[in-house]
This record gives C-alpha cells, sequence and structure tokens, in this order.
C-alpha cells in the first residue's frame, strides 16, 4: 500500500503526547527486547533506535488492543490478529498505567466517540447542541448513528442511554 | 520506515464510521494523467481504492499537518491537499460535481486528529464548567461501554468511559498534550482558545473581498486588505521567505474557509469564479 511516508516521518518530528525510552519486542517469535525510543503523536506510535533521529516504524493505533502485561510492561495488538503482539518493558507499573492509559485514548475512533458523549450530555444539560456554534452539528462523523451499520449505531445510542 | 500497513488495511475496509467517500480523479504525479479512483476517509486517513468493492487500497494519504484548498487545474472540481515543508508532495484531486468537490474540501479540512482534539477539550471543558457551576457532583459513571470500545473487547479498554476525566475528583483535566510547532496550519493558533481557531477558519469573507481586491487591482492591495484584516498574522501561509512581508504565495495557501463561529453558518460560497477559478498557477 502507498502512503506519504515523507509526511509521515515529519509527524514524527513533531511535539509527542508522550515519549520514553521503552524495552520494546516485535510480534515475531523469537524476536529479542531491544532499547527504543518510543513517541506518540496524534494516532500514532513511532519508535527509534535510541541515538538516530529518524524512525525505525510507525504503528497506527486504530482498532488496536492495549493490555497490561506483567511484569511492568504491556502490549499491543490489532483486532484483525489479536495473537499477533507488540511487547513493551516500562521502568515502573506507573509508566506503564500511564502509556496504556494515553495509548487508550490515542486513536481516532476514541476521539469521536468522546466527542459524540460530550456533545449528548451538553445537549441534555442545556437542551443546546455545542457543535451548533462551532457550525459543524451536521458533519455525518460526529452524529449519534454514524456508524452505517444498524447495529453499531444502535448499540452507541443505547449506550450513551444507560449512562443516563 | 516500516508501517503497519496490514493493520492500516484493515482499518480503511473495516465497519468503523466513514466520515466521506466516493470516486475522485487523482492526479498521477505533476506532468501524469489523472487516475479515478474510489476515495474513503475515515478519520484522518485518507484511502483510495481501484474500486468501490476492492478489499485492499492502492494507498493512503496521512491528512496530518496539511492544508486543503481550491486550485486551478485542467480538470474540474479540482481541490488540492498540500502539505508544508519542502518538496513536499501536493496532491492534485478532482470531484465530479460541485456539491461533491464541497464536501470532500469541508470533509478533508477538518479531518486531522489535532482538530478533532481541540473539538473534545473544548467540550470537556465546557462540560466540567457546567458541571462545576451546577453544584451536585455527576454520578459516577455506570461501568463499561460494551466491548466497541476502539473496535475490540479488552478488559484495559473498557474499564473506563470517554466521561472518566471529568469524573475524576476535582474534575481535573489531562493536560495538555504539546502543540505542534512545525505545522503550517495549526501554527498561529498553538495557544489560541478554540473559538479563535474557528474565527480564524471562517473569515471567508475575507478571503472572498481579498481576491476580488487581487483579480482587480493586483497584489498590493489585496495584501493589505488581508494583513489589516489579520495584524500579524503574515506567518499565516509562511513558507520561510524569512522576513515580515506578507510571502508573496500567500494567496496559494488560503485555508478552505469553514463556517464561521461567529455567525450562523454561511453557506459555501457557490463556485462565482472568483474562490474555485484562482488565477495563481500551482
Amino acid at each position: 500500500m502507498r502512503y506519504n511516508e515523507k509526511e509521515l516521518r515529519a509527524l514524527s518530528q513533531q511535539p509527542a503526547e508522550l515519549a520514553a525510552e521503552l524495552g520494546m519486542r516485535g510480534p515475531k517469535k523469537g524476536s529479542v527486547a531491544k532499547r527504543r525510543l518510543v513517541k506518540l503523536v496524534v494516532n500514532f506510535l513511532f519508535y527509534f533506535r535510541t541515538d538516530e533521529a529518524e524512525p525505525l516504524g510507525a504503528l497506527l493505533l486504530e482498532r488496536c488492543r492495549v493490555a497490561q502485561e506483567e511484569p511492568g510492561g504491556f502490549s499491543i495488538s490489532f483486532v484483525e490478529d489479536p495473537e499477533r503482539k507488540y511487547h513493551f518493558e516500562c521502568c515502573s507499573q506507573e509508566q506503564c498505567e500511564q502509556w496504556t492509559e494515553a495509548l487508550r485514548r490515542a486513536s481516532y475512533e476514541y476521539m469521536r466517540r468522546s466527542l459524540i458523549f460530550y456533545r449528548n450530555e451538553i445537549q441534555k444539560m442545556t437542551g443546546k447542541d455545542p457543535l451548533e456554534q462551532f457550525g459543524i452539528s451536521e458533519e455525518t462523523r460526529f452524529q449519534l448513528s454514524s456508524s452505517p451499520r444498524e447495529g453499531q449505531s444502535a448499540g452507541v445510542s443505547s449506550q450513551l442511554d444507560e449512562l443516563d | 520506515m516500516k508501517l503497519n500497513e496490514r493493520s492500516l488495511a484493515f482499518y480503511a475496509t473495516c465497519d468503523a464510521p466513514v466520515d466521506n467517500a466516493g470516486f475522485l480523479y487523482k492526479k498521477g504525479g505533476r506532468h501524469a494523467a489523472y487516475h479515478r479512483r474510489w476515495f474513503v476517509l475515515r478519520g484522518n486517513m485518507l484511502f483510495y481504492f481501484e474500486e468501490p468493492g476492492s478489499r485492499e487500497p492502492v494507498g493512503v494519504i496521512i491528512l496530518e499537518g496539511c492544508t486543503v484548498e481550491l486550485v486551478e487545474a485542467a480538470e474540474e472540481f479540482a481541490f488540492a491537499v498540500r502539505f508544508a515543508g519542502a518538496r513536499a508532495r501536493t496532491y492534485v484531486l478532482a470531484a465530479e460535481s460541485q456539491a461533491a468537490m464541497e464536501g470532500w474540501v469541508k470533509a478533508l479540512s477538518r479531518a486531522s486528529f489535532d482538530y478533532l482534539r481541540l473539538v473534545v477539550r473544548e467540550l470537556e471543558q465546557q462540560l466540567a464548567a457546567m458541571r462545576a457551576a451546577g453544584g451536585a457532583a455527576p454520578p459516577r459513571r455506570p461501568s463499561a461501554l460494551p466491548p466497541r470500545e476502539n473496535g475490540c473487547a479488552c478488559a484495559v479498554w473498557s474499564a473506563e468511559t470517554p466521561a472518566a476525566p471529568a469524573a475524576r475528583p476535582g474534575l481535573e483535566r489531562p493536560p495538555l498534550p504539546p502543540r505542534r510547532r512545525a505545522s503550517a496550519p495549526h501554527g498561529p493558533l498553538d495557544s489560541a482558545p478554540f473559538i479563535r481557531l474557528h474565527e480564524w477558519y471562517g473569515q471567508e469573507w475575507i478571503l472572498v473581498f481579498a481576491l476580488l481586491l487581487f483579480l482587480l487591482g493586483g497584489r498590493k492591495k489585496a495584501t493589505s486588505a488581508w494583513v489589516a484584516q489579520f495584524p500579524g498574522r503574515g506567518g499565516l501561509s509562511c513558507r520561510g521567505t524569512g522576513d515580515s512581508e506578507m510571502p508573496r504565495c500567500w494567496t496559494r495557501d488560503l485555508i478552505c474557509p469553514l463556517p464561521s463561529l461567529a455567525s450562523p453558518a454561511v453557506p459555501w460560497p457557490r463556485a462565482s469564479g472568483v474562490l474555485v477559478r484562482s488565477p495563481i498557477p500551482l
């Protein structure tokens, strides 16, 4: 698949939400943990050799699963292949929790759900749609039933009802 | 540079909400022909396929740090996705109708993760302020959203809801992440409140006025009109010219206008020949 690598590289140089040197082990069997500089920028996780400015690689954090792994580490895997895990080793439990928390919020889909949630809450409290003032209330992506699938949209609405 | 392309391909074809989809003509390169592709916008990723039924995308354009603008091109209904930086590629795309073009330009202008994060932060603040003013502490959110969070079912993910940050004692907001500094479209607004961001985006009447002046009276008048409205915003479309004057290429870097915050949603300007047909060659 073609992608605009140049822009992705440029993105890796932007200020990060979170950055740290962690142990990282790839998903292949028999891979060894190596020290990497790991950097979270928007919904990408970049990883660098500790002494290099250019990233070795990037992981797009959509449809991924972040799990704590004993001891003091976490893993990232993707929905389509949950057994294929990228392992990370932290230096403390706090760091581990900090990362899992941040990675959990690092997807576009999560942000979208948050927006829908806050929008709904504010609308319930005030009777007004907070997105109207920004002129984006009609955007498909921010609708309660923004998913084309019946099941998923019903799911979102019922989630929100449940939280009442 | 490695990228988890397989996951990317799955994301392209999964059942997550699609933000826009349709046929667009994509220019192959500087002097190449246009190819008709099926485009799918999902989040900050613009995927393109041979056709709607294709199982894997031909490619993807990652939309962080780009600007979207109308362009003068051989094709009708053309627009460009432009990135900052020396020798960065500009993607020239063309829609099949005026309405489709407008829809795409709007959708792509607001597709970045940064933008969405700004909106979410703003709403989060509003809600926290309302709750603080309301006095009563909000009830703690009951347990989990069903396991659809981010499309997966994992204990860590389902432990909290999006409201959790606001529901913590003291209604503490998580600290804002460091803003990007190098990215042109958001540069001037790194520390601006959200309302200013929309005002800035929404000044399309200024752009129309400035363009009219440009067409009628030349660059100088248009430039001074622009600068008069935005003192100190000479860097808006700075290409590193290094001087304090409005860079000469400013008209090529007009941010696609978004509906203004202050006024009610302004209808998208019709193709009157002013905004669509920029006289500036690419």
